[in-house]
């Protein structure tokens, strides 16, 4: 049964006319008051990851529970037809398992807490905010186990439940969950943080109801929502074709030696429908990497892409929604079944935006975007410190490069992801026992192109405590591509530096490895492609970037570029050098991906040093059909 | 007699204020800036003031000026070469800075990131490493040293900053590197991170650092040639440079450390403020500061400024004390556009800038402004002109206007209004981030508007906010001078300690106190003030353990002896609470220690206007139509200047003076009270 909503006073809003401008002044007003809501959490919540990183996705919701404000879109309409209770005044949900919310968060280390906002008796608006807990329990330190067969392994889950019910906190259910955490002070203090953000923004929806009226409140979020609707119809025209494009990339592996799995869309419009369809993606992993998409989701994502893409104006909503139908196949890397274990699905996660640029890109080259930091790689460290045997668990984001665009080159060592930033160094050596010997990016890692992708960023750990690290990264064994010509970027590599002088490559992804005080990890994460023809980046640019060293005097030569050390340009030199490196090459790649999966397999251990990963085989220990 | 001098700057004019040390009396002169070379303005004005008054520039013991040049140093990118010792594995810590990308999700997209302060081709590593304890891990190797700086040799760099990891707990590689790289590249200034801020977090620290000296050369010029004019006609006049904190800084601090600077102007503004409103009893405020590209707010509580760790100018943020002046990239230059695709009316965040200007300036500009807007609507009369202000021309501001009316199916006036409407939504949500966000009730504050477009919008905000009365100052320009005068000498002195009031001790902390008040004291016997002058005050920013916010708590440092750390944590719980609505029983953690030294105020006595009745009929000058409230009105247009103290100026009415305009809506008044404020409120109240 779908969630019966519970209003002492209902009486329906009426949809008002409304002037423009006091249209745009609630648009800016619900913006606010969403930036607002970050800046509450930002300051109060303790995990690093979410105070420092900013792993979390606020939202506020029209009465219906479409997205008016946010980032990821609206789970609402999902949650609603799965909860089998009631929505009442004073209630705050809270719920982290994936299969409870049809995938509204992906893995169970995401805590949602969602608000339904009630004015004098009547549902008005939602608000909603989830965050990335650093532990919740499970077999490993950080609940993110690359190994884990099923999501019983991943932590504790929380089905949709009341914390507070008529505003009072279910005391005995949250020290129930905190219980099976690790690190319960960060989880309450991210959990009051978050609580604290989602209270800020519905004082705010109620202050904005009653300065313009509640029915001119609500006019105005269904306005915004069409207004958002019309914008996407005209872009989709003009931007997707009717016939059908496909793309496909990549997940490396699946931290159990098997891979590369593949996700593959197709998008195709009808009339005024854009279709986006996952047949010929992967069945389900054994391992944890499966990532549960949403399909409203992935609107957001295709939409947001579009808007930023083609016309940044554009304010993003869930308006367009009806504009937009998604299929993702079940049983399938994208929509696993249950219990399939999830964790680690921000590899997967990450590769969605490789693939909207591929499939929107390709008819409109101009817009198209290289293969970038689609992810974001975790490192965590844990262990009992000798001295007093307090335990001590770190876990952190990594960042690499930005890919090259139509608008510029791309940065080195940032993020892709929304407001995410890293942890200053010398926070980390004071509260771990670790030091970083080195923190920059690595020289020539970003795909040449007339804009150059972003270097991969190296971080040097070096442990100063006994204790076990678990790393997850990806593109390892496939490239961030390159397009209009631009070349890939560098791969990524972890090698971890032993006391006695000895070396081992690590996985991408792995658990449970064990430091000794002295040892130095090199997390190595990946370039970001290029954008356009390399041999046309201006030959200055190019002996600009090698004189700051992040292009070395051999790297210009991909360029086509001779200079010396200090990036003093040989004019003629480098001309004779474009012109036969033209000639030889032939006509440019819409993408360059390095090689086929099977090229790159079979060049795999002598380039990476690590073997090739096996086919993947599906099990279905479920009984029907993948 | 002796005197002292306040000068601002101004783009259009320099307003100067001289007031009587010893009876508080006050003259003031505004002349035409002379921005290819601000110190001739200067210089004609303090010709004007002294000659209008009758004194003797040699009279002219101290000059105090607010001034923007280390801002528009940074601005226009026009800053100094400056090279960059890091330590060895962080060469980068600028180009990687902490890998934000703006913009929200997909922002990446269109992200272009500017380039280091410090090049990345003019930065070197040391090969050192000091532990976050403070303890050495490895020695700095001086040889590999000496090899690196050399490269830098015949580059170019005209400042050195060293930066090194954890510095700001044991600053001794910093210093030896000082020393290599005098030895190196003798001649070239060496700032160290551990000096100009010993703080915790190395991009934070190392951006802070290259900023300062990267505005430092610019800064030092301006401040000696003005110190050399100064000197000519009074000799031995002490010049003080306004701190974006509000305090003063001795023409000596602010060359070395210009990077306290960078908020010098508005500081000015909110200073001036500050004691204009305290005259009329108005102590908790709301500035309101609406220029041509850009509007700065800011709250004052009984009477002091709120004030922020960090200073943002541009992209670039430091660690430097400023007042919290928030800033939002809309004033009356804001171009109003209606995107094709979703046909939304957006105000900026582009800007007709000061060329070509807004369509009425009749200088080419075309793209409708707020202030077309403002034209349009008759809040900005055409028809009349005082003294100094601009042309306007209505026909030019209506065709620019009409397109927006076309684009959105409205009328002109309806789309002049709507610009203006959201112009002003715009401000109310700066205006909200102090206040409401802060957990402050902005109906116990007085907004107080200045700037050349502040008194239009000032009665529309007062309305928003339910912040009354709206204080419309005299002269935008004389109140960043009274600003300048009337602030205290001020120098602070902090050092990051990190640790849990679990780790640490009451005596421990009062220890470290006691040294950073003996560092800022130093500053201000320098400057000859008797320590009897000088207040000392303590601050803390704590946070608790585990968080990453980081609250700034004022305390007495006797309390500490007396009741413990305590006194700290108390104050830091209800703030705590106060802007999150919440407390935690956790330990709470010391992150930095901060002494402030101020010297002694100045007494200066207000400008007082004419006593008059409540008639302003005295200053009416004619009766013009403009569009408010949906319809046509007849507003009365007064001239400032001979409006009197006791006058009652019933809305619509807009009062006109030499820099400034000012809108009162209908069903409000503005008082004029003894100093020539006009107080706007609601009529029935």
């Amino acid at each position: 049964m779908p969630a019966q909503i519970v209003e002492s006073s209902p009486r329906p809003f009426n949809r008002v006319e409304l002037d423009p401008i006091t249209l745009d002044i609630i648009e800016n007003a619900m913006l606010n008051a969403r930036w607002e809501m970050d800046a509450v959490l930002f300051r109060t919540a303790m995990s690093p990851g979410i105070r420092e990183q900013h792993d979390e996705f606020p939202m506020i919701a029209n009465l219906e529970g479409k997205m008016v404000v946010g980032q990821f879109g609206s789970f609402i309409h999902g949650f609603k037809e799965a909860y089998d209770g009631t929505i009442e005044e004073g209630d705050m949900f809270l719920t982290t398992d994936p299969y409870a919310c049809n995938g509204a968060v992906s893995h169970a280390n995401d805590w949602l807490l969602l608000r339904p906002i009630f004015k004098d008796g009547r549902l008005i608006a939602y608000a909603s905010m989830f965050g990335h807990m650093t532990d919740i329990g499970g077999k490993v330190p950080g609940s993110l186990p690359t190994d884990a067969r099923q999501i019983f392994e991943e932590g504790i889950r929380v089905p949709p439940t009341k914390i507070y019910k008529d505003d009072e906190l279910q005391e005995d259910v949250l020290r129930l969950i905190l219980h099976n955490c690790r690190l319960p002070h960060w989880n309450r203090s991210d959990f009051n943080a978050i609580v604290a953000a989602i209270r800020t923004a519905e004082k705010r929806v109620l202050e904005m109801a009653e300065r313009f009226g509640d029915d001119v409140y609500y006019s105005a979020l269904e306005e915004l929502l069409d207004r958002n609707k019309r914008a996407m119809g005209t872009l989709i025209n003009m931007t997707v074709p009717e016939t059908k494009q496909y793309f496909e990339d990549y997940i490396c592996d699946d931290g159990l030696g098997m891979g590369p799995y593949r996700i593959k869309c197709a998008m195709w419009r009808e009339g005024e429908k854009v279709i986006f369809d996952f047949e010929g993606t992967d069945p389900q992993s054994i391992s944890s990497v499966n990532f549960y998409l949403n399909e409203e989701m992935f609107k957001m994502f295709a939409g947001v892409y579009m808007i930023m893409v083609f016309d940044p104006q554009i304010m993003f909503n869930d308006g367009f929604y009806d504009l937009m139908d998604v299929r993702i196949p079940e049983g399938t890397l994208l929509k696993p079944r249950f219990p399939a274990a999830l964790s680690c699905r921000t590899h997967a996660l990450g590769r969605i935006f490789d693939i909207l640029g591929g499939l929107l890109g390709q008819g409109n080259p101009d817009f198209l975007c290289a293969a970038g930091f689609s992810d974001s790689p975790h490192f965590m460290y844990s262990g009992y410190r000798r001295a007093d045997g307090e335990w001590y668990q770190l876990y952190q984001i990594g960042f690499g490069g930005i890919p090259g665009k139509p608008f510029g080159d791309g940065p080195d060592g940032h993020s892709l992801w929304p407001s995410f930033t890293n942890v200053p160094n010398e926070f980390l050596e004071s509260y771990f026992p670790l030091r970083i010997d080195v923190y920059e990016t690595l020289t020539d890692s970003g795909g040449p192109g007339l804009h150059r992708g972003g270097n991969a960023l190296r971080v040097g750990y070096r442990f100063l405590e006994p204790g076990e690290i678990s790393i997850h990264d990806d593109r390892w064994l496939t490239y961030p591509w390159g397009v209009n010509g631009g070349l890939p970027g560098q791969r990524s590599r972890k090698i971890l530096h032993r006391t006695d002088g000895s070396e081992e490559l690590l996985q991408s992804k792995c658990d449970r490895i064990r430091v000794e005080p002295g040892d130095l990890l090199y997390f190595d994460t990946w370039g970001g492609g290029g954008w356009g023809d390399p041999l046309k980046r201006p030959a200055e640019q190019v002996g600009f970037d090698v004189a700051a060293g992040l292009v070395s005097a051999d790297g210009a030569r991909r360029y086509g570029v001779v200079c010396d050390e200090d990036g003093e340009v040989d004019e003629s030199a480098t001309e004779k050098l474009r012109t036969d490196m033209a000639a030889e090459r032939g006509d440019t790649l819409l993408f360059d991906f390095g090689g086929t999966t099977d090229e790159l397999k079979a060049r795999c251990e002598e380039e990476t040093g690590l073997p090739a990963p096996a086919a993947p085989v599906f099990q279905n220990w479920f009984g029907s059909a993948a | 007699m002796s005197f002292r001098l306040g000068v601002d700057v101004g783009g259009t004019f320099t307003d100067l204020l001289l007031v009587n040390e010893q009876s508080g009396e006050t003259y003031t002169a505004k002349v035409p800036s002379t921005p290819e070379d601000s110190s001739i303005g200067v210089s004609n004005g303090i010709d004007r003031v002294c000659g209008d008054a009758g004194v003797d520039p040699g009279d002219i013991t101290h000059v105090m000026h607010g001034t923007t040049v280390a801002t528009n140093t940074i601005l226009t990118g026009t800053g100094a070469n400056v090279g960059l010792v890091t330590t060895k594995g962080y060469r980068q810590v600028l180009q990687i800075a902490r890998s934000f990308v703006p913009g929200g999700l997909g922002g990446w997209v269109i992200y272009n990131k500017s380039l280091p302060l410090a090049p990345l081709a003019l930065t070197v590593e040391a090969d050192e490493r000091v532990g976050a304890d403070g303890a050495v891990v490895h020695e700095l190797n001086v040889a590999a040293l000496e090899a690196e700086l050399g490269k830098l040799a015949g580059r170019g760099v005209e400042a050195l900053t060293v930066s090194l990891i954890n510095s700001f707990a044991n600053p001794s590689h910093e210093q030896q590197v000082r020393e290599v790289a005098e030895r190196v590249l003798p001649g070239v200034p060496v700032s160290l991170s551990s000096e100009v801020v010993p703080e915790m977090q190395e991009y934070e620290r190392t951006i802070t650092t290259v900023a300062n000296s990267y505005v430092r050369p610019k800064v030092s010029t301006y401040v000696r040639n003005l110190q050399a004019q100064l000197d000519e006609t009074m000799s031995g006049v002490q010049l003080h440079v306004l701190r974006s904190d509000g305090g003063l800084a001795s023409a000596e601090a602010a060359e070395a450390y210009p990077v306290n600077l960078l908020m010098s102007g508005p500081a000015g503004g909110v200073s001036g403020a500050i004691w204009i409103a305290g005259q009329a009893d108005h102590n908790n405020l709301l500035t309101f500061d609406m220029g041509g590209t850009s509007t700065d707010v800011a709250l004052v509580q009984d009477g002091q400024a709120q004030l922020r760790r960090e200073t943002t100018v541009g992209d670039v943020t430091v660690r430097a004390s400023s007042v919290d002046v928030r800033t939002v990239g809309a004033g009356g230059g804001s171009i109003a556009h209606v995107p094709e695709l979703t046909g939304a009316l957006r105000v900026g965040p582009q800007s007709a800038g000061a060329d070509p200007g807004p369509a009425a300036y009749a200088r080419g500009g075309e793209e409708p402004t707020v202030t077309d807007a403002n034209v349009v609507l008759g809040y900005l009369p055409a028809e009349v002109r005082l003294g100094g202000d601009m042309k306007l021309d209505r026909g030019a501001a209506e065709a620019a206007v009409q397109k927006i009316a076309d684009a959105l199916g409205l009328s002109l006036m309806e789309a002049a209004s709507g610009i203006v409407s959201l112009v002003n939504e715009n401000m109310y949500g700066a205006l909200r981030l102090v206040s409401v966000e802060q957990g402050h009730d902005p109906r116990e504050f007085a907004l107080i508007a200045f700037g050349g477009a502040g008194p239009l919008h000032a009665n529309a905000l007062g309305k928003l906010m339910s912040s009354w009365p709206v204080i419309i100052p005299p002269g935008p320009g004389v109140l960043c001078a009274y600003g300048d005068a009337t602030t205290r000498v001020r120098n602070e002195a902090s050092r990051t300690f990190i640790r849990r009031f679990s780790r640490t001790n009451a005596e421990e902390a009062a220890e470290i106190f006691a040294d950073l008040a003996a560092q800022a004291s130093a500053a201000l016997d320098e400057e000859g003030i008797p320590r009897e002058d000088q207040t000392l005050s303590y601050q803390a920013d704590i946070r608790y353990h585990g968080q990453g916010l980081l609250l700034t708590v004022d305390f007495e440092v006797e309390d500490l002896s007396s009741k413990g750390l305590d006194v700290i944590g108390g104050r830091f719980d209800s703030m705590h609470e106060q802007l999150f609505t919440f407390a935690l029983p956790e330990d709470k953690e010391l992150v930095n220690l901060r002494a402030v030294a101020e010297g002694k105020p100045t007494v200066v006595r207000a400008l007082q206007v004419e006593d008059g009745d409540a008639s302003p009929a005295a200053a009416e000058m004619l009766a013009h139509e403009i569009y408010v409230g949906g319809g046509m009105q007849e507003a009365m247009l007064y001239d400032r200047s001979r409006l009197k103290a006791g006058n009652v100026i019933a809305g619509p009415a807009i009062v006109l003076e030499m820099d400034s305009t000012t809108l009162i809506l209908p069903d409000h008044e503005g008082k004029v009270d003894a100093y020539g404020n006009i107080l706007i409120t609601p009529s029935n109240s």
